[in-house]
């Protein structure tokens, strides 16, 4: 999987360059963001922009990764899903569950003071 | 005038490695159903997702098997029908008794059978001795 992390201040920016997450590389990505956390990086954004297509898996492995930070006192939170990456978000409830902020910046610049409001206006 | 019927099968290897492979092969086939009515590109992700999710879990039934197993994919549309079948030569597994995930609960896993049978309009699985199938129907809108 192609996966890089960029710190940027006490956030970690991972950014996916693949165009689909499925059971091929699921596992992959979860190993990533778990070892972030165990690294002390525990306030993840994960920018999703190239991704077009994410199954059960994919949202198990990002479900792991936000269960993980929370355990942490840290966040994981999301950018770039395109409309139908969403839609899969929506059909499992996940974006209730999930920040996903529509831009890059606007995940860079909130808070994460557990303001749930803030996000979702994807 | 009648739109053209498809009939296609495709084996591949056991291995996740070939769910994209799949996945896009129904992308594609998408393409080629005439005077579909409904979103085209809606119906290819759903396609590409359902597959997708009966592959991996035909795949994750299929552990104990021989490595040289295959995975048959049959779908075949007509007229308004669509239908999928999902082969496999693993252990199986009882339909029936997996649950609608439970949304409150953050599980992981437990969403695959619920994407099926969300974008389905009917899913049946039969155990043989000679292999199971999961087959997954689909009303679609055509323009006569």
């Amino acid at each position: 999987m192609n996966i890089t992390a960029e710190e940027k201040g006490d956030k970690t920016l991972i950014s996916l360059k693949e165009e689909r997450i499925d059971a091929h590389n699921s596992l992959e990505l979860k190993d990533f963001l778990q070892k972030l956390l165990e690294n002390g990086r525990t306030l993840l954004i994960v920018d999703l922009t190239p991704v077009r297509f994410i199954d059960s898996s994919g949202l198990g492995a990002l479900l792991s990764g936000y269960k993980n930070a929370n355990l942490r006192q840290g966040h994981l939170v999301l950018t770039g899903l395109q409309p139908r990456v969403h839609s899969m978000f929506e059909l499992t409830r996940l974006h209730r569950v999930f920040e996903i902020y529509p831009s890059l910046d606007e995940a860079l610049a909130a808070s994460h003071e557990g303001n749930p409001n803030a996000a979702n206006r994807h | 005038m009648l739109p053209t019927d498809i009939d296609l099968e495709v084996t591949v290897p056991t291995q996740t490695r070939y769910l994209a492979l799949v996945g896009n092969i129904a992308e594609l086939l998408v393409r080629e159903i005439e005077e579909y009515a409904g979103d085209r590109e809606t119906l290819a992700y759903h396609l590409n997702l359902v597959l997708t999710e009966a592959l991996a879990n035909a795949i994750e039934h299929s552990l104990c098997c021989s490595p040289k197993q295959k995975l048959r994919v049959h779908i075949h549309v007509e007229g308004e029908s669509l239908c999928i079948q999902v082969y496999d030569q693993g252990m199986g597994f009882d339909l029936d008794a997996v649950p609608q995930p439970d949304f409150e609960q953050l599980d992981e896993r437990g969403r695959g059978i619920f994407f099926i049978r969300t974008l389905m309009d009917s899913v049946n699985y039969h155990r043989g001795s000679n292999g199971n199938c999961l087959e997954m129907h689909m009303k679609l809108a055509r323009h006569a």
